[in-house]
């Protein structure tokens, strides 16, 4: 099999992950995708369908903007899959309840070791190339289940990489696990800790349940977490409580939030010093017009367009999210990063518009 | 008795990924059985860190695709087989 897009990804990881500016990222983009969708288009039958029913014809030279993206609803009701059933190693899910269509991603071997190495090259770049003593913020259950593998698991896995001395925080039941957690920090005294876990699961299992417990925690560390606002925003947290409750219950002061889907695995977008997320170079994002979808420029809000340059064994190169949120600027983050910084709002369908202005407010 | 290093390697895969020894030759790759997938490979590289008391670069903990490249990179940390 052509496997076009791995020396792209092999010549990148060179490169430092957020060091491209737009006129340079535009042209590589323009010709990797398009490269990208064709191989998708000659190797999925469904997506040969979807993308012409979204009028895409056959060709190498679209503009980024002309790419064409697929809901990601799709993975939910369609095999989309472009590698021969048996290249495929590993199929994620995402963590739908019972009885809820999951999508369903196929990995070949290339797609799955360039997720884990594009998602340790972003990482590192925030927090370092040292492995740091590891706590992960779940339940070990949570990877029991291989056959079948949720986006939490693959997650957790993919952190996993980043650090050593990898514990689990909690125990089965989702109660915080002290005496492992004792004995984790006194062997690691004096060492900066790595802390990662699902957003909802750090603010039910590890803040609140700190705050019922009375403890109180001095962990000199850096928190990793991702995975979604949705149950929160519906208790009403926003970013600026969440770090100052962890802060307050863990003190841990260094906060960096995740924006990623389980359909792009791997490239995710990094919150900076700023409060702002990142693209990388290995990923991009399009804001688009929920009526017309057409591509809005910085400081207009709308439908969020992902795109990445990983997925080569299922179409999911460029897709259409149902988050909305707003492009704040290209190149000029006060951060240093160069590429699109943006701001994830919430969900289309609680379309309540919190604006990212609490995004600034927090610092 | 002591094990050479070869023999200690052996012993972290086998009882890692539950093989035999006629299993451990140069097609065992990652994911070519049930147990090395990636949970698998991340306990047998806590079990081989913690067998040569050593700490691996994470490049080379996603650079450790199969039973012989496995002894290639250890041999960066002065494991000699």
């Amino acid at each position: 099999m052509q496997t076009y897009a791995t020396p792209v990804i092999e010549e990148m990881l060179g490169t430092p992950p957020f060091a491209l500016e737009a006129e340079a990222k535009n042209a590589l983009y323009a010709r990797t995708l398009s490269d990208l969708t064709l191989h998708h288009y000659e190797r999925s039958r469904e997506y040969r369908r979807v993308s012409r029913l979204v009028g895409y014809k056959p060709q190498t030279e679209l503009q980024v903007e002309d790419i064409p993206y697929i809901p990601v609803r799709l993975f939910k009701e369609f095999e989309l899959i472009s590698v021969d059933r048996r290249e495929v190693i590993k199929t994620m899910t995402s963590s739908g309840t019972s009885g809820q269509a999951v999508s369903r991603i196929y990995l070949d071997r290339i797609t799955a070791t360039n997720q884990t190495k594009v998602l340790v090259k972003i990482v590192s770049s925030f927090i370092g190339g040292k492995r740091l003593p590891l706590l992960i913020v779940d339940s070990p259950t949570v990877i029991r289940d291989r056959a079948l593998f949720s986006a939490r698991g693959a997650g957790i896995l993919g952190f996993s990489m980043l650090g050593h001395d990898v514990t689990y925080m909690l125990d089965e039941n989702y109660q915080i696990d002290f005496a492992r957690l004792d004995t984790f920090l006194e062997k690691h005294q004096g060492n900066r800790i790595l802390l990662f876990g699902f957003t909802f699961i750090v603010w039910e299992y590890l803040c609140q349940a700190l705050r019922r417990s009375g403890r109180q925690l001095k962990i000199d560390g850096i928190l990793i977490h991702g995975g979604g606002w949705k149950k929160l925003a519906s208790l009403a947290v926003d970013n600026a409580t969440f770090k100052k409750v962890v802060d307050e219950t863990c003190g841990v002061s260094s906060v960096y939030n995740y924006y990623g889907m389980v359909e792009q695995t791997g490239s995710i977008f990094m919150e900076c010093s700023q409060g702002v997320l990142h693209a990388s170079i290995y990923s991009d994002i399009i804001v688009r017009d929920p009526i017309t979808f057409s591509a809005l420029g910085p400081g207009s809000t709308g439908l969020l367009q992902l795109v990445s340059l990983l997925p080569t064994s299922y179409p999911g190169h460029s897709i259409l999210t149902e988050d909305i949120g707003e492009v704040l600027g290209v190149d000029d983050c006060p951060c240093g990063r160069k590429g699109k910084y943006f701001c994830v709002q919430g969900r289309v369908k609680n379309a309540e518009v919190r604006g990212c202005s609490d995004v600034y407010a927090s610092h | 008795m002591t094990m050479t290093n070869k023999q200690r390697y052996d012993k972290v895969f086998m009882d890692a990924l539950n093989l035999q020894p006629q299993d451990l030759n140069d097609d065992l790759i990652y994911n070519s059985v049930a147990a090395w997938d990636s949970v698998g490979h991340m306990s047998m590289m806590a079990a081989l860190e913690t067998e040569f008391d050593i700490m691996m670069e994470t490049d080379d903990i996603i650079d450790f695709s199969s039973y012989p490249k496995g002894m290639e990179i250890l041999s960066k940390y002065e494991i000699q087989f």
